[in-house]
């Protein structure tokens, strides 16, 4: 795990000329971005821009078409069997719906990468398990089925699970779906709590404004119809810059800014 | 009809002084009575001269809902089509509000899918390149699956113990009431068809020999290989498929475990462990239920028959169905993980990856059986 202070501003993740497709059909292209340690990231775009996509390829569960991602300077996209194993254990991530192993309950989800990568004896990663749990606030749920717990809590066991091996790069894919006001806003504390506490370097798949501006540091948004980046920053700085492009401004506004757009805001 | 009081609406339409078409609409416009059809407004239109603008007259309107919000759309496009102004101002406020939601977003051209009809013989070649795709995925998956049992005999495959016992468990001790059920019936029906044909000879003795050559060389095998791929195999297939709606094979990727060691390993031991025991089991089972017709219905003394039988069945027929079943086991159980795996990200689709898993492994298996067949007449087994 890398200390907040002497790695900031360094570059972590580095995206190079990424371009996406399936096939003929293009999904983004020329994705360039830097991620620096201690960065909340924020990938953000409107429903169906690719940010999932960008995410997929970024944690290597789809092959870019062309470009390379990398994790300190390694390339991830273009490295062996060994290599990949090796950066895989460097960062953890969370799916949208917890993505928690059904079959096993909450302690033993949390406990797999453990008894994979280390040499801990089963009592001691269980010990570590529950350690993780009670970060994301399941303390006394280590036993614990999927099925028997609610929606929010998978996604929390699902972070606590991501963490097992204290990476230092965590991934969300859209934290807030699906959950209440409040507790999307507990998620967001505990991302930025993560962050603080442990220096991780976070990134981000939302669309949710409030969770946007509350915890991002740094940003990209990402356009359908030009299929690449086309803001890049602290949102709150692309809120205030008047040269920001017209699309983000509607978007990180949920489209009172602008007026003119046919049929936008249809008053009856 | 009840609903006859609910009248329908009627229409009527009528020309103006100024050349405006007026459609005069009266009574329910309601989806649940019907909507009259619109041949009327076409014949309007057809006939000449060109209306100079269409209006509604609504004063006798009773209740209304999407019913008449298509009519109207309708009457709009015929209009637009002969370029006549509609005069939206003559219909009630909330209708001209739906119509404008309608119309605000342009239909998107490209959105709809291309859907034209193809030829039979575009169909047919569509249909083989999927044959032929289907055929190189499977060979792929076969290989990766061998490929599986090289990591796991270095020891570097990795699954959970408690898995593997848990679904050796699902393939074999949960299995025996239906393959019990089934076993015994097939031994039953051989034995009673059988039994009526030798019957006439005089020859009821050689029923034992009959069941007991047909179960252990092949049907105990093929018909507990079916019994799995109905019950196993479409579980696989279902429970890979559902863990791939649910992002957990993304999990497992991402954390650095291979889906194929983790998932598709251990099921496959399972099945294969478990195919011959329950092999024997039916095989067992089989004899049993023909004894039954034997000794029964057929009045043959029990030592008689069980003697008569095993005096009839080699030990190379036991072994025979047994490494069958074997061979059976590894085809269901890669057929149910393989469209488990292919599984697309919707309910729907899991549940056509558990009938296409079904599928497979029969055929898989009838085609094994046909191998079988010829391979053990050339070897003389």
């Amino acid at each position: 795990m890398s200390a907040p202070v002497d790695d900031a501003k360094k570059p972590h993740i580095t995206v190079e000329d990424l371009t996406i497709a399936y096939g003929e059909r293009v999904i983004m292209r020329d994705l360039t971005f830097t991620v620096n340690h201690g960065d909340v990231f924020i990938i953000m775009g409107a429903s169906g821009s690719g940010k999932s996509t960008l995410l997929r390829n970024m944690i290597g569960l789809n092959e870019p078409t062309k470009g390379d991602v990398k994790y300190d300077g390694e390339s991830f996209t273009h490295a062996d069997e060994a290599g990949r194993q090796k950066l895989l254990q460097r960062f953890g991530v969370m799916y949208q719906g917890g993505a928690l192993f059904s079959s096993m309950t909450l302690a033993e989800n949390v406990g797999l990468p453990l008894g994979e990568y280390t040499t801990l004896s089963d009592a001691e990663i269980r010990e570590v398990a529950t350690l993780k749990l009670a970060l994301v606030g399941l303390k006394g749920f280590e036993d614990f089925f999927p099925a028997e717990i609610s929606g929010g809590m998978w996604k929390r066991a699902g972070i606590a699970r991501a963490m097992a091996l204290d990476p230092d790069i965590l991934f969300f894919d859209e934290p807030s779906a699906g959950l209440d006001p409040i507790s999307s806003r507990q998620l967001d504390d505990l991302i930025l709590e993560l962050r603080e506490s442990l220096g991780t370097t976070i990134v981000v798949v939302t669309h949710e404004l409030p969770s946007i501006f509350a915890i991002a540091t740094n940003s990209v948004f990402l356009d359908i119809e030009s299929k690449t980046i086309i803001a890049r920053g602290s949102p709150q700085a692309m809120l205030e810059d008047p040269k920001t492009n017209p699309k983000v401004r509607r978007f990180l506004t949920r489209g009172e800014d602008d007026e003119q757009h046919e049929g936008s805001g249809a008053h009856g | 009809m009840a609903e006859a009081a609910r009248k329908r609406g009627d229409i009527a339409v009528s020309r103006s002084g100024d050349g405006t078409l007026v459609v005069r609409l009266a009574g329910a416009w309601t989806l649940d009575t019907g909507v009259p059809p619109i041949t009327d407004v076409e014949q309007a239109f057809a006939g000449s001269p060109k209306p100079t603008k269409v209006a509604f007259d609504l004063a006798d309107l009773g209740p209304w809902d999407s019913g008449l919000m298509s009519f109207v759309i309708r009457v709009g496009e015929l209009a637009a089509e002969r370029k006549v102004p509609l005069d939206e101002a003559t219909l009630p406020e909330g209708l001209r509000r739906l119509l404008a939601l309608a119309a605000r977003v342009p239909g998107q051209k490209d959105a709809r899918h291309a859907k034209r009809p193809d030829s039979w013989l575009a169909r047919v070649g569509v249909a083989t390149l999927d044959a032929w795709d289907d055929a190189q995925a499977m060979l792929a998956f076969v290989g990766e699956v061998t490929l599986a049992f090289g990591r796991l005999a270095r020891g570097q495959a990795r699954f959970r113990a408690r898995d593997f016992w848990l679904l050796v468990q699902q393939a074999g001790a949960d299995a025996l009431p239906i393959v019990t059920l089934i076993s015994f019936l097939v031994g039953t029906i051989f034995a009673f068809v059988g039994a009526v044909q030798l019957e006439r000879f005089g020859a009821t003795i050689y029923v034992a020999d009959l069941v007991g050559i047909a179960v252990v060389r092949e049907m105990g095998a093929v018909m507990t290989a079916i019994v799995m791929a109905g019950r196993t195999g479409a579980a696989y297939a279902a429970q890979l498929g559902t863990m791939k709606v649910t992002q957990e094979i993304d999990a497992l990727t991402t954390m650095g475990f291979s889906a194929l060691d983790f998932l598709v390993l251990p099921r496959l031991l399972a099945l294969c462990m478990m195919m011959p025991l329950l092999c024997l089991y039916s095989d067992a089972l089989g004899i049993l239920g023909g004894s039954l017709i034997g000794i029964g219905m057929l009045h043959l003394p029990p030592i008689t028959y069980f003697n008569q039988t095993f005096n009839a069945v080699a030990i190379s027929d036991l072994t025979g169905g047994v490494v069958k079943a074997s061979v059976y086991g590894v085809l269901v159980a890669i057929s149910g993980c393989l469209r488990g795996l292919q599984s697309g990200s919707s309910s729907s689709a899991v549940g056509d990856a558990a009938t296409s898993a079904v599928v497979t492994g029969i055929v898989a298996i009838i085609v094994a059986c046909g191998i079988f067949a010829v391979a053990f007449y050339i070897l003389g087994i």
